[in-house]
């Protein structure tokens, strides 16, 4: 291939990058602007708030703070969620669009402790 | 001590399902010890340095890295075991036509042994790197060194012992019934990968649609019960599926029975 052809296809493939990144991001900000944020905080292997309360049939956006220094894992088979959270890192977790109920989430790296809620109603 | 035995047996069974299934399928083949040992091994470094840089994946495509790494990684295995089961539909099945020992028919191609032994990488992969960070954490937060080490390895002897019953009880089976079984279990198993691939997809905000669940048979078989769990790894049980997860689940299936019925078809003349 000659070198103006390969400049084109280098170029395409930047433009389709460059329009991937902005579809992301768009989508992510869309996201990030229709659902409804709630904050937790891990603390000594703990959540808190331990329960939460969000809106029914809404997607919803858990930001989950880990002061501890160790890694947690936000498991719950109820919300669908399997995320490893790094030590003294923050994560978004997203959830819904739940029926109205109680939904148990654990850290599973500390069982014993770290328990939470989610109320949709 | 308990912790670490509970945690690790858990990760290691829902490889070592994975692991069990994969060495049944290719029992006889020459060298598949040596594929599928090159997976695993590869898989426990790729999850220690997972596990290492978990924070920089995390943070990734704005928080939604981690779940992009795991839907690519259940999407890559998808694709191993539908090509897995194309190539057995084609060749295996006339093969074993003519020939008296299974083995002998799947050794005559090593490109299925590569494709599963990737399969069982990236299983080792995904629950290693757990494994990895929740043995870490307990180290960090001054647990003695030797209890945890005899949990852990309670729980991968524990963890070994379910993959070679797995193994052995598929061995059971009477060979000429091997293929059938095996093609419907590798199905099952990437249709279940295949649903959870598109909820990470989800979690990551990249489908917003038909999330709405299915049906909640958590009251009778919750999937975080044992039971529940192999039925997850094995078939891709899932107690509250959403809808997208039904269909994700429903059209692998189907492109597995087209593949493996077109790819058998057209063998079928020569065979008879």
């Amino acid at each position: 291939m000659d070198r103006v052809e390969f400049l084109h296809i280098a170029g395409q493939r930047a433009m389709t990058r460059a329009v991937g990144t902005i579809l992301l991001s768009l989508t992510l900000t869309a996201f990030a602007a229709g659902a409804q944020d709630f904050n937790l905080v891990i603390r000594d292997h703990r959540f808190e708030p331990a329960e939460i309360r969000v809106p029914a049939d809404k997607r919803v956006s858990l930001y989950v703070s880990n002061e501890d220094a160790t890694p947690e894992e936000f498991d719950s088979t109820a919300l669908k969620v399997e995320k490893v959270i790094a030590g003294r890192s923050k994560a978004l977790i997203r959830i819904g669009p739940l029926t109205a109920g109680r939904y148990e989430f654990i850290g599973e790296f500390h069982a014993d402790t770290a328990k939470g809620v989610v109320i949709a109603e | 001590m308990l912790g670490a035995l509970i945690i690790v047996f858990r990760e290691v069974i829902e490889a070592g399902l994975i692991i069990g299934i994969v060495l049944a399928v290719t029992r006889g083949v020459p060298g598949r010890g040596r594929w599928v040992g090159a997976g695993v091994l590869a898989a426990l470094v790729g999850a220690g340095l997972l596990a290492l840089f978990a924070e920089t994946i995390a943070s990734a495509f704005e928080g939604a890295g981690q779940e992009l790494f795991n839907a690519g990684v259940l999407g890559i295995a998808v694709v191993m075991l539908m090509w897995h089961n194309l190539w057995m539909a084609g060749h295996g099945q006339e093969m074993a036509a003519s020939m008296a020992e299974v083995g002998k028919a799947v050794s005559a191609g090593k490109r299925p042994l590569a494709a599963l032994a990737m399969v069982v990488g990236l299983a080792t992969l995904r629950e290693g790197s757990e494994v990895v960070l929740f043995l870490y954490g307990i180290v960090a937060a001054g647990a003695s060194v030797s209890s945890l080490l005899l949990g852990g390895a309670l729980g991968l002897a524990a963890g070994a012992l379910f993959t070679a019953l797995t193994y052995y009880g598929l061995l059971a089976i009477p060979p000429r019934h091997i293929f059938a079984v095996t093609t419907v279990l590798i199905a099952l198993l990437a249709a279940g990968m295949a649903a959870q691939a598109v909820q990470f997809l989800d979690a990551a905000g990249l489908i917003n649609i038909m999330g709405q669940r299915l049906w909640d048979s958590s009251a009778w078989l919750p999937q975080d019960s044992i039971f529940g769990r192999l039925l997850h790894t094995l078939v891709g049980y899932t107690d509250r599926p959403t809808e997208l997860q039904l269909i994700a689940y429903v059209v692998t299936l189907a492109i597995m029975a087209a593949m493996t019925w077109i790819a058998g078809s057209s063998r079928r003349p020569r065979a008879v």
